[in-house]
């Protein structure tokens, strides 16, 4: 016997939480213990008081296991409101990246190139490397990864992904 | 390449390992596995009654035999039952592979029948664990397991094994060990830190020796290099709970155990050092009394494997990150080529020799009832004589603390006691678990009449592998331990410490098929003991001991070294609450 695995789909759901002690291991700790798939995870507090924050977390499964992850969210006693971007129509997402990519000459010129195409900000730069700074979705930053590696790239830190519904209700 | 099923891979891998033993309860999640193991040619299985019986049974054969304990349980139930002796091994730092099965990884997460996240439940009682998910990584993960749970500071692992991933094939070769690449433990000091070591013991007036389970836990060997490192120096040794027997009792030099009941030259002699080289020991609460008031002018120098535990409770001076033996060896090295000769430390002997004369172990005697301190005593002395091999666990209580004080030990791995957790129900498993790691040593288990109920079931699981252990109860009639803090703390409301419908322990094992002896006097006492000795297969003895005594001397919550209470007149039967709220 091996054992089989199922298609999975990717999801960004949208959590809204009470901002207290140990949610985020509580959240983390849901995941692992139901098997479920962490791509990327953001939180920071959202209100003025500090009181409530936001987690954007990045999934994929088979859509029966999408809906018990909402589910199972939702059940948590901090858990204000799970959204799921995916289906809920049109949503933005970004991600911010800083990307250090080293080179001289030819591959220079290429990186400033692209990162001009890409609308990247350089935000440090010595004789011999650049960091840049890229906003965008997740494609759009593994697209422009991809292509600084080709050229030299050093390393590379992702926020992870933030989104929100379109259009002027609040979610 | 052939392929095998994970049940098989497991099995492969613990012979591969040389498990010997294993300590388990089957179920659901565990049947591929448990027919893997059927008339296994040489990996025993001890069937135990209780989960948590198995788990102490592999510290016990762990601690005693210096080889990782191994313990098999089922999911759900099997694997919670299983969580308090993993959170006793990771105290105590005791090797212990723990495995156990899964709900299918088709059903994670889905509340399947005995699905419980073991994983995360046991995330902050391990050491490291793991849940695989398919059979191919199953032998790295074995693999890698045992040499986490046996290297650095040693601990408990836990490899979690769904049912489907034990049925599932996968191509199987002997693996390499590949560890994860951030787990380095640093073994050998910094040659530095070894020199500013040897300076200032070289330097000392008044050194003492503060030693820790950290010695057992490096080998046998540790335990010749510290007599060696003591002898070169002179200096007073003592040791805490975990660390009985790594220095020999019957030296000179040793002053006895510290702590909370430790004795009284010892705390006094930290408390008046001017250096203290603590080997393997982690300046845990019940060693140190009032933080503000310990060894007040020392100069600190801390030996221990485990880098987060230096400068995690005392600041110290010097901090060696390296394994006992390897410290040691390198300080007896360096002592020797610089040709140190030992200091003169008579006068610092002499006070020493003034804080021994209160024999703070002492006990008034003469009464009706057999005092348990001298029931520990005789106990000790009877073994003694046979000239056999004797290993000795406790339960947890006042008769842990006579034990601890009034027997003994000269020589590792034979004082097996639950320190870090205080884990009633650990002393029993753990004597099985020795005697099966030690079939020809005298094992007792030295229990009170509470502690000894927490694991009864087990009695069986001696009967059926013909293992001899002894149990030795202190019965004073009393949760003793919890009475004398009511005593000290809450003017003798004896609010739930009696132990109220006790068993006929005698009969009890004699249910089971033991002998059991009764002990009602102090005339009684020593034949009693001989015939326990005497006796081949397993005894249980119900040693009636005197009620109301309580455990001297004693640094209760609060205090200082300095502040110890030598006998009963001293307690006041009242605490404030900044020492109420003190563990
Ligand atoms: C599992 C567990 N529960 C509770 C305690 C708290 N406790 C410590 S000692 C003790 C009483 C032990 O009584 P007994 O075994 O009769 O030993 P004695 O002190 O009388 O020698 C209790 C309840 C513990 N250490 N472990
Ligand atoms: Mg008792």
């Amino acid at each position: 016997m091996h054992i089989q695995e199922e298609l999975s789909q990717r999801h960004v759901l949208s959590l809204t939480v009470s901002n207290e002690a140990g949610i985020l291991a509580r959240i983390a700790g849901l995941f692992t213990a139901r098997g479920y798939n962490i791509d990327s995870l953001t939180v920071a507090d959202i209100t003025a008081d500090h009181g409530v924050s936001r987690i954007t977390i990045v999934t994929n499964g088979p859509p029966k296991v999408i809906d018990q992850i909402i589910a199972q969210l939702d059940r948590l006693v901090p858990v204000h409101k799970v959204t799921d971007l995916t289906e809920n129509g049109p949503f933005v997402e970004r991600e911010l990246a800083l990307v250090k990519v080293a080179g001289i000459g030819e591959d220079r010129i290429e990186a400033l190139r692209l990162a001009d195409v890409f609308r990247a900000k350089v935000v440090d730069t010595t004789i011999e490397s650049f960091i840049f700074e890229i906003t965008g979705t997740t494609e759009k930053v593994d697209n422009f990864v991809g292509l600084m590696r080709q050229i030299g790239l050093v390393e590379v830190g992702r926020t992870g992904v933030v989104g929100l519904i379109r259009g002027k209700e609040a979610n | 390449m052939a392929e095998k099923s994970g049940a098989d891979i497991l099995v492969q891998c613990l012979v591969d390992l040389g498990v010997e033993v294993v300590f388990g309860y089957p179920g659901g999640a565990v049947l591929p596995i448990y027919d893997a193991l059927y008339n296994h040619p040489t990996i025993k299985h001890v069937l135990v009654r209780h989960e948590q019986g198995a788990t102490h049974m592999a510290e016990g054969y762990a601690r005693s035999t210096g080889k990782p304990g191994v313990v098999l349980v089922t999911s759900g139930p099997g694997a919670t039952n299983a969580v308090t002796g993993i959170t006793d091994a990771l105290l105590d730092s005791i090797p212990m592979v723990v495995i156990t099965g899964q709900v299918p990884t088709q059903l994670i997460g889905t509340d399947a029948f005995q699905e419980a996240d073991t994983v995360g439940i046991t995330r902050h009682c391990t050491k490291h664990n793991y849940l695989v998910k398919t059979p191919a990584k199953l032998a790295e993960v074995v693999h890698e397991a045992f040499h986490i749970a046996t290297t650095g500071r040693p601990g408990p692992v836990v490899v979690d094994i769904p049912k489907n991933v034990q049925i599932a094939t996968a191509p199987y070769a002997k693996p390499e060990l590949k560890v994860h690449a951030s787990y380095h433990p640093q073994t050998k000091a910094d040659a530095s830190a070894i020199d500013a070591a040897v300076e200032m013991l070289a330097a000392a007036e008044r050194p003492i020796l503060y030693t820790g389970g950290g010695v057992i836990n490096s080998g046998p060997q540790a335990s010749a290099l510290l007599r060696e490192l003591a002898a070169l120096t002179g200096a007073p040794v003592t040791s805490t709970l975990m660390g009985l027997g790594a220095f020999p009792a019957s030296s000179d030099q040793w002053v006895g155990m510290l702590g909370m009941h430790g004795t009284y030259e010892a705390n006094w002699a930290m408390n008046q050092a001017d250096l203290i080289l603590c080997i393997g020991a982690r300046f845990d609460d019940r060693v140190t009394g009032r933080l503000d008031a310990f060894a007040p002018n020392s100069k600190k120098i801390h030996i221990d494997i485990d880098r987060s535990s230096i400068n995690k409770i005392v600041d110290v001076d010097v901090p060696v990150v390296a394994d006992i033996a390897s410290a040691l060896d390198d300080m007896i090295a360096l002592w020797k080529q610089r040709n140190h000769q030992k200091v003169d430390l008579t006068e610092w002997w002499a006070r020493i020799a003034g804080w021994r004369a209160k024999k703070s172990l002492d006990y008034a005697e003469g009464g009706a009832e057999i005092m348990p301190q001298r029931a520990i005593a005789d106990l000790y002395a009877a073994t003694k004589a046979t000239g056999k091999d004797v290993i000795i666990t406790t339960e947890v209580g006042q008769h842990q603390m006579w034990a601890a004080q009034h027997f003994g030990f000269d020589a590792p791995n034979k004082w097996l006691t639950s320190g870090g957790l205080g884990t009633m129900g650990y002393g029993f498993p753990a004597a099985i678990g020795a005697q099966m790691g030690n079939p020809d040593s005298i094992t007792i288990c030295i229990a009170g009449d509470a502690s000894i109920q927490m694991n009864i079931q087990e009695l069986g699981t001696a009967s059926q592998y013909r293992l001899p252990v002894k149990i030795f109860i202190l019965n004073n009639e009393y949760m003793g331990m919890v009475r004398q803090w009511q005593e000290l703390t809450y003017e003798s409301r004896y609010s739930n410490s009696y132990s109220d419908s006790l068993p006929d322990f005698v009969k009890l094992g004699e249910a089971y098929g033991w002998t059991g002896i009764r002990i009602e006097g102090p005339q009684e006492l020593e034949a009693g003991i001989r015939q326990m000795l005497e006796t081949d297969g397993p005894v249980i003895v119900d040693c009636r001991v005197a009620k109301l005594s309580n455990c001297f001397p004693m640094i209760p919550s609060g205090a200082a070294h300095t502040e110890m209470l030598l006998d009963p007149s001293q307690v006041k039967g009242s605490m404030t609450d900044e020492a109420k709220a003190l563990v």
